[in-house]
C-alpha cells in the first residue's frame, strides 16, 4: 500500500491476455481444483461419502453460512465489513423464540426473524453511513450488543417448541434429496451473482470498493448503496436465523457462535479482496464447497470440530500467503 | 493550554469513568473505597496489558485479533509444563511464556511484513489456529488448580508493597509504554506509521517492520498474559479467554485509539481498559445479572466510537452540495 509498492511497469503488452489464459490463472480455478481434491480425498477416506444422502446432509454444513457469506461479500467488495452477523442471527433467533410464546405462527415467525434481521442492519447502516464511523469498530460493538441482548432476554434459558410446518424450512426436503435449505442457497447464489456482476448496481459496488471518491464524483450514492448493502447483509443474516432455528429446533444465545468468523474466511477464501473493489459470487459459492466439505469429511473422520477449524485457518492464510510466498521466492531467484 | 487538557480524549473518558464511580459509589458505598478498587484494578491488569500491546497494532493501521488464543495456548504450554515438570522455577516458566507469545506474535508480523496480507486475515487464521492448537496440545482436557504447583500459583497473588504482583506488572507494562512510546524512534515510528505511511517511507521507516515490531510486542504481553491469566485463575483448558480479543480492542476503541490509525495514547487505553474493569465489577455489587455484561460493553464500544469520531471528521471538499444532501 506503500509508494514504493507501485511498480513501474517494465513492458507494456500490446493486448490483455486472452480469456482462456485469465480463466486458467484465475483464482477461482484454483479454487475448484482444490474443491475437487478435497471431494476426492473424502471419497477415498470414507466409503460412505459418495452416498447421495450423505452428500446431501453435508450441505447443512454450508447453506446458512454462504447465504450471508454472499451479502457480506458485496458488503465487503464495496469496502465495509459486518463482524456482527453472528450477533444479528442470535437477536433474530431470540425474538423468533420470544414471539412463539405468544403463540405466533410460522408466517409470522419468519416474518419476524426477517424484520429484525433488517433492523440490525439498518442499525450498523446508520452508524457507518450517516455518522461516519468505521465499520469494523461498529459492527464489533454491534456484535456484541446484539449477542448481549439475546443474553438478557435468554440468560442461560433457551426456547424450544418450535411448530412442525416452522421445522421444515430447515429439514425439509423439496425433492428426493433436495432440501429446501439447499434450493434457497443455489437460488440466492443466482440472485447475487446476477446482481453483482450484471446490473448497475454491482458495478457501482465495484467502483465504490476501488475508490470511494471517485465513485461519488461519477454520481454514484455511496452512501445509499453501502447503506443497502447493510441492509441486505442483515436480511441474509435474519434468513440464516430462519433456517438456523428451524433446523436446530431450538434458541440459546449461543446460537451460531463465532459464525462471523467463518463467513469472512469464506468470503475470503473466496477470492473477495479484504481491501474491497474484487471479488466474486462463483469464488465465494465454491469457497463455501470447499469448507463445507472439509468440514464434513473431517467429520466423517471422527475429527474434532476444533481440529477442523485449524485447518480452515490454515487454509485462510495458506491460500493467500502461498502464492505471494512464490512471487516473493521466484523475485528473489531472478 | 488547561482548556486543551480539559478537552483531550483522556479528560473526557477520565470525567465518564469518575462519573461511573460516583454513580455506582452513592448507590453502593463502598465500591470506590481505596481497598476496593485496588482489587478492580488488579482485576483489570491483564486487559490493561493486552489493550496497551494492541495499542501500537492499532496504531499502525493494523489490529490483532490473534492475542486471546495466543493467551490461551501460552497459558496452557506453561500449565502443562508446570505440571508435568513441578521443578521448573516459575521464573524460566515466565520467560518461557514470553518467548512462545513472542514467537507466535511475530509469526503474525512475518506475514504481515514479508507477504503484505492484510493484517485481518492473517489475525483472523491465527485466532482459530492458535486456539485449535491448544486443543491438539491438550487433548481436549484441563489443567486443573490441584496439579499446578504452589509458587506457580502464588507468584501473581504474592503481595508487595501492598499491591498483588499481577498489579505491579501492570504498573511496570504502563509505565513502560508511556515511555517508549513518547520517548524512544521505535515508539515514534508507530504514530508515524499509521499517521501517514506514505510519509513514513520517505522519512526513512521501514512501515512492515514496523508494524512486525507491533505484532511481536503485542505477542510478547499475550504470552505474558498466558502465565498470568492461567495462574490467576488456577485452570487452564481449550476455551480459555475465549472472545477475549474484543473486550481487548473494545477497551482500545473507548481509549480513543483510532482504527484508522496514528492517533491514540498510553493513558487512553489505560483508561478504556479500567472503563470496562469498572463495569464489569460494578454489575455483580448492582446486582444485574452478569448476563447484561455483554450488551454494555457493546454500547460502550458504539458510543465511545461515535463520540470519539465526532471531533476528528474532515469534511471532504463538497462540490456536490446539492447532491451530498439528498444523498
Amino acid at each position: 500500500m506503500s509508494l514504493t509498492d507501485i511498480p513501474t511497469p517494465r513492458h507494456i503488452p500490446d493486448r490483455l491476455s486472452g480469456q482462456g489464459a485469465r480463466i486458467l490463472r484465475s483464482w477461482e480455478l484454483l479454487l475448484f481444483v482444490i474443491a475437487v481434491l478435497i471431494f476426492l480425498a473424502n471419497t477415498q477416506a470414507s466409503p460412505y461419502f459418495l452416498d447421495p444422502w450423505n452428500l446431501s446432509d453435508a450441505t447443512f454444513n454450508f447453506t446458512e453460512k454462504a447465504m450471508v457469506a454472499f451479502a457480506m461479500a458485496l458488503l465487503i467488495i464495496a469496502g465495509e465489513i459486518d463482524l456482527s452477523v453472528a450477533g444479528i442471527i442470535a437477536l433474530a433467533s431470540t425474538a423468533m423464540g420470544w414471539a412463539l410464546q405468544f403463540g405466533v405462527g410460522t408466517p409470522g415467525l419468519i416474518f419476524i426473524g426477517l424484520g429484525v434481521g433488517l433492523l440490525c442492519g439498518a442499525f450498523n447502516g446508520v452508524l457507518v453511513t450517516r455518522l461516519g464511523l468505521p465499520s469494523i469498530v461498529v459492527t464489533i460493538g454491534t456484535m456484541s450488543l446484539f449477542r448481549g441482548l439475546s443474553y438478557i432476554v435468554l440468560g442461560d434459558q433457551a426456547f424450544n417448541g418450535y411448530p412442525t410446518d416452522f421445522a421444515w424450512l430447515g429439514r425439509g426436503y423439496v425433492v428426493w434429496v433436495i432440501s429446501f435449505e439447499l434450493l434457497l442457497f443455489v437460488v440466492l447464489a443466482l440472485i447475487y451473482g446476477a446482481v453483482l456482476h450484471f446490473t448497475n448496481f454491482g458495478r457501482h459496488v465495484f467502483t465504490i470498493g476501488n475508490n470511494a471518491t471517485a465513485a461519488r464524483f461519477s454520481g454514484i450514492r455511496v452512501e445509499r448503496v453501502k447503506m443497502i448493502l447493510f441492509l441486505l447483509t442483515g436480511l441474509m443474516s435474519g434468513i440464516a436465523a430462519v433456517c438456523l432455528t428451524a433446523r436446530l429446533g431450538s434458541t440459546r444465545p449461543s446460537i451460531a457462535s463465532a459464525w462471523e468468523l467463518e463467513i469472512v474466511t469464506m468470503v475470503v477464501l473466496g477470492g473477495v479482496s479484504i481491501l474491497g473493489g474484487s471479488g466474486s459470487i462463483l469464488g465465494v459459492v465454491i469457497a463455501a464447497l470447499v469448507m463445507g466439505m472439509v468440514t464434513f469429511g473431517l467429520g466423517l473422520l471422527n475429527v474434532p470440530g476444533i481440529v477442523m477449524s485449524i485447518f480452515i485457518g490454515g487454509l485462510l492464510i495458506g491460500v493467500i500467503a502461498l502464492p505471494r510466498l512464490f512471487r516473493l521466492l521466484r523475485r528473489g531467484r531472478v | 493550554m488547561i482548556p486543551r487538557i480539559l478537552k483531550s480524549r483522556e479528560a473526557i473518558l477520565l470525567g465518564a469513568l469518575l462519573a461511573l464511580l460516583v454513580l455506582v459509589e452513592s448507590r453502593f458505598s463502598g465500591f470506590a473505597a481505596p481497598r476496593n478498587l485496588a482489587a478492580v484494578f488488579n482485576d483489570t491488569s491483564i486487559l490493561i496489558i493486552l489493550a496497551l500491546g494492541q495499542t501500537l497494532v492499532i496504531l499502525t493501521r493494523c489490529i490483532d485479533l490473534s492475542v486471546a488464543s495466543n493467551l490461551a495456548l501460552t497459558g496452557m504450554v506453561t500449565a502443562m509444563l508446570n505440571a508435568a515438570f513441578p521443578g521448573i522455577p516459575v521464573v524460566v516458566l515466565i520467560a518461557l511464556a514470553v518467548a512462545l507469545g513472542t514467537l507466535l506474535g511475530a509469526f503474525n508480523g512475518i506475514l504481515v511484513w514479508k507477504l503484505d496480507i492484510p493484517p485481518i486475515v492473517v489475525t483472523l487464521g491465527t485466532l482459530t489456529i492458535y486456539r485449535g492448537l491448544v486443543f491438539l496440545l491438550s487433548d481436549g482436557s484441563w489443567v486443573n488448580s490441584h496439579e499446578m504447583s504452589a509458587a506457580y500459583k502464588a507468584f501473581p497473588r504474592a503481595v508487595f508493597l501492598g499491591l498483588p504482583v499481577l498489579s505491579w506488572i501492570a504498573v511496570l507494562v504502563i509505565a513502560g509504554f508511556a515511555v517508549a512510546v513518547t520517548r524512544t524512534p521505535l515508539g515514534r515510528a508507530f504514530y508515524a506509521v499509521g499517521g501517514n505511511p506514505h510519509a513514513a517511507v520517505y522519512t526513512g521507516i521501514d512501515v512492515g517492520r514496523t508494524r512486525f515490531a507491533a505484532f511481536t510486542i503485542s505477542g510478547a504481553l499475550a504470552g505474558l498474559c498466558g502465565y498470568l491469566w492461567v495462574s490467576r485463575y488456577a485452570v487452564a483448558y481449550v476455551d480459555v479467554a475465549g472472545g477475549f480479543e474484543l473486550d481487548v480492542v473494545a477497551a482500545c476503541v473507548i481509549g480513543g485509539i483510532s482504527i484508522a490509525g496514528g492517533m491514540g495514547t498510553v493513558g487512553g487505553a489505560v483508561l478504556g481498559a479500567l472503563f470496562l474493569g469498572v463495569i464489569k465489577n460494578a454489575l455483580p455489587v448492582a446486582g444485574i445479572s452478569p448476563f447484561w455484561q455483554l450488551a454494555i460493553s457493546g454500547a460502550a464500544i458504539i458510543i465511545a466510537v461515535a463520540f470519539n469520531a465526532r471531533g476528528s471528521r474532515q469534511p471532504g471538499r463538497i462540490i456536490l452540495k446539492s447532491a451530498e444532501r439528498t444523498a
